[in-house]
């Protein structure tokens, strides 16, 4: 188990996180105003969503299926009967005063996400539960010197809350757990998962306690909006609690703040006593009941997902299941692999995907749509590395060429005159030039300096621009030496 | 079950309705007397009987996912005591 060392003897961490994962759909929960990001203020927000008197809200079909669709991606239990509740609080972004959520019959109950970690290890988090609600509109506090301004263009949005059991013990584990649920939501079409446009957000339910013993108090720090920021929250919050009760001190049950300047949390006093939300089922909306046989068509319809394409790769391609994770995180990605890999050696496939590809798509901030260099074509690349008319040297000299230009890789080699040098009399001739320019060190090389060997090896390289075989260089160079 | 004073005025609070001091008892009685008549409800036996939740015999009604509403800022922030740049105006709220 992994163990913080305090002053005072051993902690563990326990965590549970909280994600609001935004439903891609075009119109909202219950109207049907956009839910498009990045309107003008207030321009998509019907008189539902400004809690206007006498407004009915109405279920959007796509969303329910939506939320069914993601807890079959968690291997959960689907509710053929949830129930909608009001949840009651004041705040100005929140017009109706109370939210339309889910809480003692939520849409879809237990399941649970595989965890891929750093050492190639998985690990099993359990789902408590995942509901649907509506999001409250945005609080501008920066815009004017005593006035909050407030769009309600975010009223309404279809959120999925997903809530985890307190299973990981580690912020590690935390940042596995959120890429894993973001692979899956993307894989499912349900989320876009990107947390700078707030379209995935994460409470972190951060507590410590002595190995084996009874659960501390713990704090929740609300919506942190990165991966990177979750996991700087959770070690913060963990060495801020260690701090007050090795100093004697007692843990508040509270909610805090991620404050990304400073890196640190900060209590959020203000909310203490609102943390009354009074629920009760929405009279406006009837319990939402599914029909199992439409739940099982849905189960029909789910793409193969992250954790069984990562078994098809280590069962099909003989990857190592780290880099089965990292090729199947995204889809686009596994697919990319896929085609490059037909027909063609599936580790040298994956160590270019994975390497030089990859890569180069960071370095330029491309992705697999805007990438200048197609499956296809490194897919030519890597057979002109595997019938041998390119080293595998050269090859990351052609890459290179093949990104910054689009051309195909058999042209640059033909352009550029790179083919190998697999005549053993030319490369012969060569080892022989620069065995006579350094006598001296092949009688050294012959006197015992085995190290030696590298030394030729590159002047020979050089000598023939890269474009000798290493292999053939290599055999004729050791029998010239030892000969 | 019985409400006192306090109660009330929590629950005043969360309600944000301004109930007097002077009016405090004699709102528990009235609560206090609602919550009696809900224990005398929850007398009977209902066991294996499921809740209704609606009068008619209805399902949820269930919309297609189509943008069908919105689009008219200036109707939503006519009655909007404060407005500027297209937002809803209000007091500072800052944590």
């Amino acid at each position: 188990m992994s163990y913080i060392q305090g002053e005072t003897g051993d902690w563990e961490v326990v965590i549970g996180l909280e994600v609001h994962a935004q439903i891609s759909s075009k119109s909202k929960l219950f109207s049907g105003a956009s839910a498009v990001f990045g309107a003008e203020a207030n321009s998509q927000v019907s008189f539902v969503d400004a809690g206007f008197p006498g407004m009915l809200p109405v279920i959007n079909a796509y969303c329910v299926e939506q939320a069914v669709r993601t807890g079959l991606g968690l291997h959960a239990k689907i509710n053929h009967f949830s129930v909608f509740d009001r949840k009651n609080y004041f705040y100005a972004d929140l017009p109706a005063g109370y939210q339309i959520s889910q809480y003692l019959q939520p849409i879809v109950g237990k399941g649970e996400i595989l965890l891929d970690l750093a050492d190639g290890a998985s690990r099993t988090v359990g789902i408590t539960r995942l509901h649907l609600e509506m999001d409250a509109g945005k609080s501008l506090h920066d815009q004017h010197p005593s006035k909050t301004y407030v769009d309600l263009n975010r009223s309404g949005v279809a959120l999925m809350e997903i809530v985890s059991e307190p299973d990981m013990r580690t912020a590690e584990e935390a940042g596995a757990y959120l890429r894993k649920l973001r692979s899956i939501l993307r894989y499912l079409g349900s989320c876009d998962g990107n947390m700078e446009e707030g379209s995935m957000r994460c409470d972190c339910n951060v507590s410590v306690r002595r190995p084996g013993g009874p659960l501390g108090t713990r704090t929740e720090t609300k919506n942190v909006n990165s991966i990177r920021f979750v996991m700087q929250a959770i070690e913060y919050e963990t060495q801020r609690q260690i701090g007050v009760l090795e100093e004697g001190g007692t843990i508040a049950q509270e909610t805090r703040l991620w404050d990304t300047t400073k890196g640190l949390t900060r209590s959020m006093r203000s909310k203490e006593e609102a943390h009354d939300y009074r629920y009760f089922p929405d009279p406006d909306l009837l319990p939402l009941e599914l029909d199992p046989a439409w739940v099982e068509e849905i189960k029909k319809t789910l793409p193969e997902l992250p954790d069984d394409k990562k078994l098809r790769f280590i069962a099909d391609y003989k990857l190592s299941p780290y880099d089965a994770g990292v090729l199947v995180a995204e889809q686009d990605k596994a697919a990319f692999y896929e085609a490059v890999t037909k027909g063609r050696d599936p580790k040298l496939a994956a160590n270019w995907v994975m390497g030089d590809f990859f890569g180069a798509l960071n370095k330029a901030g491309k992705d697999i749509q805007t990438s200048p260099v197609s499956a296809d074509a490194l897919g030519g690349l890597i057979d002109l590395i595997a019938d041998n008319t390119i080293s595998g040297r050269i090859a990351k000299e052609v890459f290179e060429e093949m990104f910054t230009t689009g051309k195909a890789a058999s042209v640059i080699v033909e352009e550029k005159g790179l083919r190998q040098v697999t005549d053993t009399g030319t490369i012969e001739a060569s080892i022989n030039v620069v065995m006579a320019a350094n006598a001296a060190k092949v009688a050294d090389y012959r006197g015992g300096k085995d190290k030696l060997f590298g030394f030729f090896i590159g002047q020979i390289m050089k000598a023939t621009g890269g474009k000798a075989n290493p292999a053939l260089v290599n055999e004729i160079l050791r029998k010239k030496l030892d000969g | 079950m019985s409400i006192d004073k306090t109660t009330v005025a929590k629950i005043a609070h969360l309600a944000r309705i301004k109930v007097p001091e002077a009016d405090r008892e004699s709102l528990a009685g009235e609560l206090s007397k609602i919550l009696e008549f809900i224990d005398q409800l929850n007398e009977v036996d209902t066991e294996g009987v499921a809740p209704m939740t609606s009068a008619v015999n209805t399902t949820l009604r269930r919309r297609p996912d189509e943008v069908t509403d919105g689009g008219y800022r200036d109707a939503i922030l006519a009655n909007a005591p404060d407005r500027a740049e297209g937002f809803f105006g209000v007091p500072k709220v800052v944590e």
